[in-house]
């Protein structure tokens, strides 16, 4: 050991920390995240614990700790480049889906106004969440390829079929009633008669592809690596059809005296207790990790007040759905539950690929149980 | 071409063209990337890009970790090398959980010399290990080769059972690599996987990505829509879309080979420093992108430009099936010498993808060089996904009828 007078300027002395060597399989860690992951270390070479040291000119890499780590706390799948326009697209998806299904039960039961209103709600939720899925593409003048083919395996290509289809029914049947609305006053010559004959097997259509339109997303958001979204698979379609039902019975209250808003608020009521069940189910049986990025931060808030919002409204329909005040605000307390559903999936799993423990941690684990199982040959890692 | 005549587990298993339906496939190809000679040098990422014409994707900032300053892989980086350095407590994990999987009980893939089990033995190709042999880039790995590395035993026949036998209750943790004792560095050079069953393709709404004759994955820049969803379908997290405008190139791109490239004037200088100021468009931006395995140049007949530029043959070209036997060779090699933290990555036909085109050797768990560690193509549980959605469904129009019948009381 050398001492000289610079010595003095030397940073004090670190002592050399062993990384802990107990935990098992990194399981324990799923609490807290590893800090010492962005640890820089000084002192590259151990043996030199003296003044003969070097000095760390750069920040020190890291060494890597325990077997659950990853490559510098790098993500390991990708997030889609999707923004808040297709988590706005999975909204109106959902109200223009369940619309479509209140706009069919109001033409066979003779609801004039429920019928228009719910209908035009469809066309418009419909327009405005294809143009929100158009411009989220890298290159939307070419979105037209969408329809170059049909893809069973790719649910994003069957979305653009059922959306294309579904928006066809629903306009021509909100055009029918927007011309109704209108006094008939519209130029269309023999075209009205036509659309006449046409508006309730258009009406029927869209109910047909109402309830898919709804609930296709949540496949779409399940057929992918991300870890949240794929390990809701079994149970995301039941909370996507439930919110969609809230959220358009919600417009409907909204948007329609209450005379005519009995099925609605039945149906709020209903979505909401599935919305309600569904959803705990869907976290309740998530793993535990895969499940943490809808529990916490932002999606956690969103889901949260998703559930408060629906309760609230789902109660003030139940209670007050006559009074045509309490009923639209309960209406719009259940559009936004909706809407912070699936806004709270979406951002969940989005942030769940941020992170490579939500990738690593249950892939480690399911390999592991099927070890266990005594299932030792479909590891994507070998030996021989 | 030999497969396709075989029983459908053949086809599946050992050439996904089968479902692509090609009238004259080729045989797949397939890259064997050997992490255990790779010295970190970057000629591939360098090549890759070159030859790509890909943007730069960062400002030349540092990352801090080790010697890697691109990150990982992405819409304007198809190679990218990987640093991990390592204290010998890591080694000897590493070297633990090495033999753990041999102490599995292995599943019985294919034994060295070619198989798709004992079913297929029709399905062997008499060339697996010959045609190894073939080119300087595609030959196995030679006794020169090792011994330059390391001094291992001699491995003479190598004889896998025997050996691996004693590697498992003899060779102590004490047989390290003739490497610095402390510490090791792991490079590892990633790439698209070119999966068997591959996510990115299944899920792409337009079919812009598809399943070339060689059994690759490519994306038809042209039909692109840039909507994403592949990004999201690939569970090893390669393809990417290219973002547009951002990332610009400091200076012209070279002209394409072949075309003489004029000597800028002055004034030429000084036109292009005003075109700097506003960035403009890449190539294919807003397009998902990603390793092609070089399709331009395989329907040429050429090496991949990464493989090419590879000076310790780390990373290797050839027929899949060729790539798989030079891989596991290798790897029962690497454990015969002790070092038991060598394993396969990609190389079971059973795992989550159904094998992957590009085969690793690795020297740790997966996840240290940010590989997934149990990947699994969302696909697979889509049947189940669809038949759960219809449930839902039913049940939201059942929903509906019941609230009209019930809410008959205007
Ligand atoms: S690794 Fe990803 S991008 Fe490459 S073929 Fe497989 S799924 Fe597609
Ligand atoms: S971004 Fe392009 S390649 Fe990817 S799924 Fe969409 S259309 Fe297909
Ligand atoms: S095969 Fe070609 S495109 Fe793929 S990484 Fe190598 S050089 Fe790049």
């Amino acid at each position: 050991m050398t001492t000289s007078e610079f010595d003095s300027y030397r940073p004090p002395e670190e002592p050399r920390r062993r990384r802990r060597r107990d935990r098992p399989d990194g399981h324990e860690k799923a609490g807290g995240r590893e800090q010492g992951n962005r640890r820089h270390r000084s002192g590259l070479a151990p043996s030199t614990s003296d003044g003969g040291r070097e000095m760390a000119m750069v920040p020190e890499p890291q060494f890597s700790t325990t077997a659950s780590d990853s490559y510098y706390g790098r993500p390991i799948v990708k997030a889609p480049p999707w923004d808040e326009r297709v988590a706005a697209y999975l909204v109106c998806g959902g109200i223009a889906g369940g619309s479509s299904l209140l706009a069919f039960g109001a033409q066979l039961t003779g609801r004039d106004v429920l019928r228009r209103n719910t209908r035009i709600t469809a066309l418009a939720a419909a327009g405005v969440g294809a143009v929100a899925l158009v411009a989220d593409l890298g290159r939307p003048e070419r979105f037209y390829n969408m329809m170059r083919t049909v893809k069973l395996s790719s649910p994003m290509s069957l979305g653009s079929w059922v959306l294309a289809g579904f928006s066809t029914g629903a306009g021509v049947a909100a055009a029918a009633d927007v011309d109704r609305m209108l006094g008939e006053k519209l130029p269309l010559g023999p075209l009205r008669g036509m659309l006449r004959a046409v508006e309730a097997p258009a009406g029927g259509l869209a109910a047909l592809l109402g309830a898919p339109l709804a609930g296709y997303t949540a496949v779409l958001l399940s057929d992918t690596a991300m870890p949240t979204w794929n390990d809701a698979k079994d149970d995301l379609p039941f909370v996507f059809v439930s919110s969609a039902s809230i959220a358009a019975s919600g417009i409907a209250m909204i948007t329609t005296p209450v005379r005519q808003t009995a099925p609605a608020r039945a149906l709020a009521v209903l979505g909401v207790v599935a919305d309600v069940v569904a959803t705990r189910y869907m976290e309740a049986r998530m793993d535990p990790v895969a499940v943490e990025p809808l529990e916490t931060g932002r999606p956690g808030m969103l889901m949260k007040w998703s559930e408060r919002l629906a309760i609230a409204g789902g109660i003030g329909t139940l209670l007050g759905g006559r009074h045509r005040v309490v009923a639209a605000v309960s209406g719009a307390a259940l559009v936004t539950a909706s809407a912070f559903t699936r806004f709270g999936v979406f951002y969940a799993g989005k942030d769940s690929a941020q992170d490579p423990r939500f990738t690593v941690e249950p892939q480690k684990r399911r390999l592991a149980a099927r070890r266990r199982a005594g299932i030792t040959d479909d590891s994507i890692t070998t030996v021989r | 071409m030999v497969q396709l005549t075989q029983g459908p587990d053949a086809a599946v298993e050992g050439n996904p063209t089968a479902d692509a339906h090609y009238e004259h496939p080729h045989p797949r190809k397939g890259f064997f990337t050997d992490t255990s000679i790779c010295i970190g040098c970057k000629a591939c990422e360098v090549a890759c890009k070159e030859w790509n014409r890909n943007p730069v994707d960062s400002d030349y900032t540092l990352s801090n970790s080790s010697f890697d300053n691109s990150e990982g892989l992405g819409a304007d980086t198809w190679r990218h090398v990987a640093f991990v350095e390592q204290d010998r407590q890591r080694v000897e994990e590493a070297r633990e959980s090495g033999r753990a999987l041999v102490s599995l009980g292995m599943p019985t893939l294919r034994a060295p010399g070619g198989g798709t089990g004992g079913a297929d033995a029709g399905a062997i190709r008499p060339s697996a290990r010959t045609g190894a042999r073939s080119g300087p880039l595609d030959g196995p790995i030679d006794a020169g080769l090792v011994g330059g590395l390391q001094a291992g035993p001699d491995m003479g026949g190598l004889d896998v059972l025997s050996s691996l036998g004693s590697a498992v209750d003899s060779s102590a943790v004490d047989i390290t690599p003739p490497d610095t004792p402390e510490f090791r560095w792991l490079m590892s050079s990633d790439v698209c996987k070119h999966c068997t069953n591959a996510g990115c393709l299944d899920v792409c709404p337009t079919g812009a990505l598809f399943r070339t004759e060689h059994g690759t994955v490519v994306v038809q820049d042209d039909v692109c829509n840039g909507c994403g969803t592949c990004v999201a379908g690939c569970p090893f997290g390669v393809i990417e879309r290219r973002k547009d405008g951002i990332a610009q190139p400091k200076t012209d791109r070279s002209p394409a080979p072949g075309v003489h490239a004029e000597k800028p004037s002055k004034a030429d200088k000084a036109e292009k420093a005003d075109k700097a100021e506003k960035p403009k468009k890449n190539k294919n931006s807003g397009v998902a992108q990603k390793c092609t395995l070089c399709y331009d140049r395989m329907t040429d007949g050429q090496t991949p430009a990464c493989a090419q530029a590879c000076p310790t043959t780390s990373i290797r070209y050839g027929e899949r099936e060729d790539m798989v036997v030079s891989a596991q060779e290798r790897v029962a090699q690497l454990h015969a010498q002790g070092r038991t933290e060598a394993r396969l990555y990609g190389a079971n036909p059973k795992d989550g993808v159904g094998g992957t085109g590009s085969v690793f050797l690795l020297l740790d768990e997966p996840e240290v060089y940010g590989l997934p560690p149990d990947p699994r193509v969302p696909t697979r549980d889509l049947p189940r996904m669809y038949a759960r959605a219809g449930i839902a469904m039913a049940g939201m129009v059942a929903a509906a009828g019941l609230a009209f019948l019930g809410g008959g009381r205007r």
